[in-house]
């Protein structure tokens, strides 16, 4: 076992993990954060996405003990102060999901994302997504909000 | 009858109906407050992992658990031996006909297995990694077996599936119009046609998918208390409660099934699989809570597989192309057992295959064929998009025979919008639809005479990307299903669906439904039908659905089903209230019952301004302290409806693709769909299921395959090889509608579930084959990829159109020299 301190959604958390164990696993199994999901085992899905020190990362593709003393944010810490943050009020607004299975990982990738490119082509947002698999969706709606956030945060900007 | 656009609206202007709301259901699914199965843990919770047969087809020699036995925290090994009957059994709910051959589907099996994939031995260990660890450990000695893998052969029989059978041929289902009294002979259609007419004759292959929906399956099950409880990962915890009491002797009443958070489904999850009847029986045998999660690679193994044909079809027409007749013979690949609806997948399609078009002589023949494959059984849409594809690629070749384009051809030949209700060759009743309507809205969007022009400049030009646009006009049956119908095809369940609609004190509204959701919006959709039903506020109706005590009686959700059975169950459980609420509002209001009016959410009488809100009815029946005598103090009603009737959305669909003659690439350009499923109750709903069940279409025409190598191994197992389309992969729709509403519910409403993915498989293939015309090709094998199109395109190097008659075998590109291997890629380039 290896002891790990890292940061969660604003929260410090310390524990003893077997070297093994992935970074998605550790936080559904040990922090109980099951916002997160697990699509697949061979790190094509995305549903595992998660913030590793503000860059998204595919959580099932890190092993806990590489987090070690970072700063971890899942879907369940990206609302601030009761506010969701503008991507995830985006895909309500623009019924960006369906079953939902998938849509963590794509909310985490959109913000990576949109933090990188802010004002994304539709060609480049499909781009950027494409580490992430959805079923529902066809995705169309999914482009929709990312150019819904990103034109919000333009105007935002402007105001 | 014409269309009905008298037909009074559900709502008034200012209604939910029609509105597009955002959903209830995507607060907790975009901050994580989900409950997916696999997130639920007990207290003292045990982990199952599998073992699974590497085989196809394999005696189990022996089985040595020992060194499993002693790993770290496993509390138990078990075979199907040690297992015996206490595993139960699996069912076939559609045995689709009386001399149906099946295999007894065992969890489990002691002796054989008959797919690779199939579950050897369990593993119960305190932590998943345990199990996993130990499953590794597991030491089985197989035999292995010839694996009966290629359709056509194994419907020779060559080689068995199942030796103790004597045969793979498991049913034959014939459908004859001639026969039925619904139209005439085939045969002397075709007869004719050869004599004087246009006979296309071609054979197509539907290949092998994978629903591959995101969440990967999950079963929890808590042997504590009275009542057991399963959790499970499904469509249909209805089902599954019936399934499990009645093959594993436990009383119903005694199973609780929970579907909570469902992450997708597209037929996939409406099975049930020996992983939930492993976990139940463990469970209890051990006492103990246990969790069995599948990883994705399990999932695309041994979660159910869909489609699997062969299509072998001949169309008789006249000179000008008025159609005469059609003979559909179909194989089917049922997989290594007999699924849950199993061969009656195909045979709906049974229904679909004269699709919008006037054939006055049908006739329909599907063999069903065991393998040593994974079992098939439903996947979005469940024979209708076999159906379709099929139809629909024979009127576009039959409009290539002709020289015509494939649009007039479909129009010559469909059903006129005052022809409606329609009595089909295949013996249903149409009720409504405008197909000229549809394809008129959908020609303008899409541009499709610039798209023609700009087609045959390229072509003129010698242009190495070629244009090509395809056509799909499609209807489906959904809303499954009027039980008699169901009966009479021989499926062991109705079609009937289940609500009630609770008045709470507080003067909010509990609907309850037995249709179990998992990703279609019914939390939203369902509170907006009774908003305006009962005249209450959309954010005080609450739907509560998927767990057997809280919705006690359901049919579950698949087959488009939820809104137009589902739905029409909520309209007459709320109309039971409002007829409940009558009589105290009389009382309150000291009138006739007679002289009570309900509108908008306010029992009035008649020619006064006096009046009482149904909240207020609510407040005052749960207090009872003065109500009309002798009344029973609740409002909460129930209905259970059955459907007198299929609904039959219908729309048109054109696909522009771009295809790269040189490299084989074929680049989505454009895509138009023109749907009526009706009266919309939320567009933004209706516009999701669109867009994702068009990808799903056209991933089969051209992404996904399930692949087998020559051993039966599935070499696409994992999302590395099973391509499910990216967002990169694809483009924006255009998604519009026309509506003409369905007569066979009040709200007049039909399915759009499926109808994405029913349509959009040939119009993508047709769009593909049509930009390759110039090269001789008549046909691309799905899924269409880069080497299928370049082996397509230089099958026909230096050699001119042959001239040869095209109803013919040699010029019908695979009619007889397929190559049935369901290897990977290429080797069926069309056109030899």
């Amino acid at each position: 076992m290896t002891r790990i301190n890292l940061t969660v959604d604003g929260a410090k958390v310390s524990d003893d993990v077997e070297p093994r164990t992935l970074l998605v696993h550790y936080l559904r199994e040990t922090l109980g954060k099951t916002g997160t999901v697990v699509g697949c085992d061979t790190s094509n899905c995305g549903a595992c996405t998660v913030h590793l020190d503000g860059k998204s990362v595919k959580s099932c593709n890190v092993l806990a003990v590489q987090a070690d003393g970072a700063d971890v944010t899942t879907i369940e810490g990206l609302a601030q102060d009761g506010e969701l943050h503008p991507v995830q009020a985006a895909f309500h607004e623009c019924h960006a999901l369906q079953c939902g299975y998938c849509t963590p990982g794509m909310i985490m990738q959109s913000v990576d994302l949109l933090k990188d490119n802010p004002n994304p082509s539709e060609d480049e947002i499909r781009v950027g997504l494409e580490g992430n698999l959805c079923r529902c969706t066809g995705y169309h709606n999914i482009v929709r909000a990312v150019q819904t956030a990103a034109a919000g945060a333009s105007e935002g900007g402007q105001a | 009858m014409t269309v009905t656009e008298d037909r009074p609206a559900a709502a008034g202007p200012a209604g939910e109906i029609g509105r597009d709301r955002r959903r209830k259901e995507d607060q907790r699914l975009i901050t994580g407050r989900t409950r997916w199965t696999d997130n639920i843990t007990l207290p003292g919770m045990l982990h199952m992992a599998m073992v699974r047969s590497p085989f196809a087809h394999a005696k189990i020699v022996s089985i040595d658990k020992s060194e499993a036995e002693a790993a770290p925290n496993v509390v138990g090994v078990f075979t199907g031996a040690d297992l015996g009957e206490s595993q139960g059994v699996l069912i076939n709910a559609w045995p689709i006909t009386p001399e149906q051959v099946a295999p007894v589907h065992l969890p489990m099996p002691a002796d054989r297995v008959s797919f690779a994939g199939e579950i050897v031995a369990v593993v119960v260990a305190r932590t998943a990694a345990e199990a996993r660890d130990a499953a590794e450990l597991v030491d089985v000695d197989y035999e292995e077996l010839p694996a009966a893998l290629d359709l056509k052969e194994n419907a020779e029989d060559k080689v068995l599936a199942h030796p103790d059978l004597g045969t793979n041929k498991s049913a034959l289902w014939v459908f004859d119009s001639a026969e039925a009294g619904t139209g005439g002979d085939v045969e002397e259609a075709i007869t004719k046609a050869r004599a004087d007419g246009v006979v296309v004759e071609r054979e197509f292959r539907q290949q092998r998918l994978i629903p591959a929906f995101m969440e990967p399956r999950s079963v929890v099950v808590d042997p504590t208390g009275e009542q057991n409880t399963m959790w499970s990962a499904t469509q249909v915890p209805h089902i599954l409660r019936f399934a499990l009491a009645a093959t594993t002797g436990v009383p119903e009443s005694k199973i609780r099934v929970i579907a909570p958070d469902v992450g997708g489904g597209f037929g996939g999850k409406l099975q049930v699989t020996p992983e939930e009847w492993l976990t139940w029986c463990l469970a209890r045998r051990i006492g103990k809570p246990v969790k069995y999660t599948e990883t994705r690679s399990e999932s695309l193994m041994a979660a159910h597989h869909g489609r699997d044909q062969w299509q072998k079809l001949t169309l008789a027409a006249e000179k000008d192309g008025t159609v005469t007749g059609l003979k559909v013979e179909l194989l089917a690949d049922l997989g290594s057992h007999v699924a849950v609806v199993g061969g009656g997948v195909p045979v709906l399609g049974a229904f679909m295959f004269n699709a919008i078009y006037k054939f006055p002589a049908y006739h329909f023949a599907c063999q069903t064929v065991l393998s040593n494959k994974a079992w098939t059984d439903a996947y979005r849409g469940a024979g209708r998009p076999e159906a379709t594809f099929g139809i629909e690629r024979m009127m576009t070749e039959l409009a290539d025979v002709l020289g015509v384009d494939p649009l007039e051809v479909r129009e010559k030949n469909w059903i006129k919008h005052d022809e409606f209700p329609f009595t089909t060759v295949a013996g249903l009743e149409y009720d409504s639809g405008n197909y000229e309507a549809a394809t008129e809205k959908a020609k303008a969007s899409f541009g499709y005479d610039e798209l023609r022009a700009e087609q045959q400049r390229r072509r003129d030009a010698g242009d190495p990307v070629q244009l090509g646009i395809g056509v799909s006009t499609f209807t489906e049956m959904c809303g499954l299903a009027p039980s008699r119908v169901l009966g009479s095809l021989d499926y062991g369940a109705g079609g009937w669906e289940h609500a009630s609609v609770r008045m709470l004190a507080t003067g909010t509204v509990e609907i309850v439904t037995g249709a179990s959701a998992h990703g279609q919006g019914h939390e939203t959709a369902f509170s907006q039908i009774v908003a305006d039903r009962l005249g209450v506020p959309f954010e005080n109706v609450e739907v509560l659905h998927g767990d057997t005590q809280i919705a006690h009686k359901g049919l579950d959700t698949y087959g488009s089903r939820s809104l137009v059975v589902g739905g029409e169950a909520l309209v007459k459980a709320a109309d039971k209230v409002i007829e409940k609420a009558k009589p105290v509002a009389a009382h309150m209001l000291e009138a006739s019952v007679d002289d009570i009016e309900f509108s908008a959410g306010t029992f009035t009488v008649r020619g006064t301004d006096q009046g009482v809100g149904i909240g207020d009815i609510a407040g005052a029946v749960f207090a009872a302290h003065d109500l009309p005598d002798g009344m029973e103090p609740s409002l909460d009603s129930e209905a259970t409806y059955d459907p007198i009737n299929f609904n039959y959305p219908h729309g048109t669909h054109l696909c522009a693709v771009e295809v790269d003659t040189e490299t084989g690439q074929v680049q989505m350009r454009k895509y138009t769909c023109v749907d009526d499923i009706g009266n919309v109750i939320n567009p933004l709903i209706v516009a999701g299921q669109v867009h994702g069940g068009l990808v799903q279409g056209i991933a089969q025409a051209l992404f996904e395959e399930a692949v087998h190598d020559e051993s039966g191994t599935l070499v696409s197992a994992s999302f590395v090889d099973y391509l499910v389309p990216t967002a990169a992969d694809l483009i924006s729709f255009d998604v519009e509608h026309n509506t003409t509403p369905s007569l066979t519910n009040t709200l007049g409403t039909k399915g759009v579930g499926e109808a994405g993915t029913i349509a959009s498989t040939p119009a993508v293939v047709n769009a593909v084959v049509d930009a390759l015309r110039p090269f001789g090709v008549d046909d691309v094998v799905m899924p269409c990829t880069p080497e299928r199109v370049w082996k397509a395109v230089h099958a026909k190097d230096g050699a001119a159109a042959d001239g040869a008659d095209p109803t013919t075998g040699a010029a019908a590109a695979h009619f007889d020299t397929q190559d049935t291997a369901d290897r990977s890629a290429g080797q069926e380039g069309a056109g030899e």
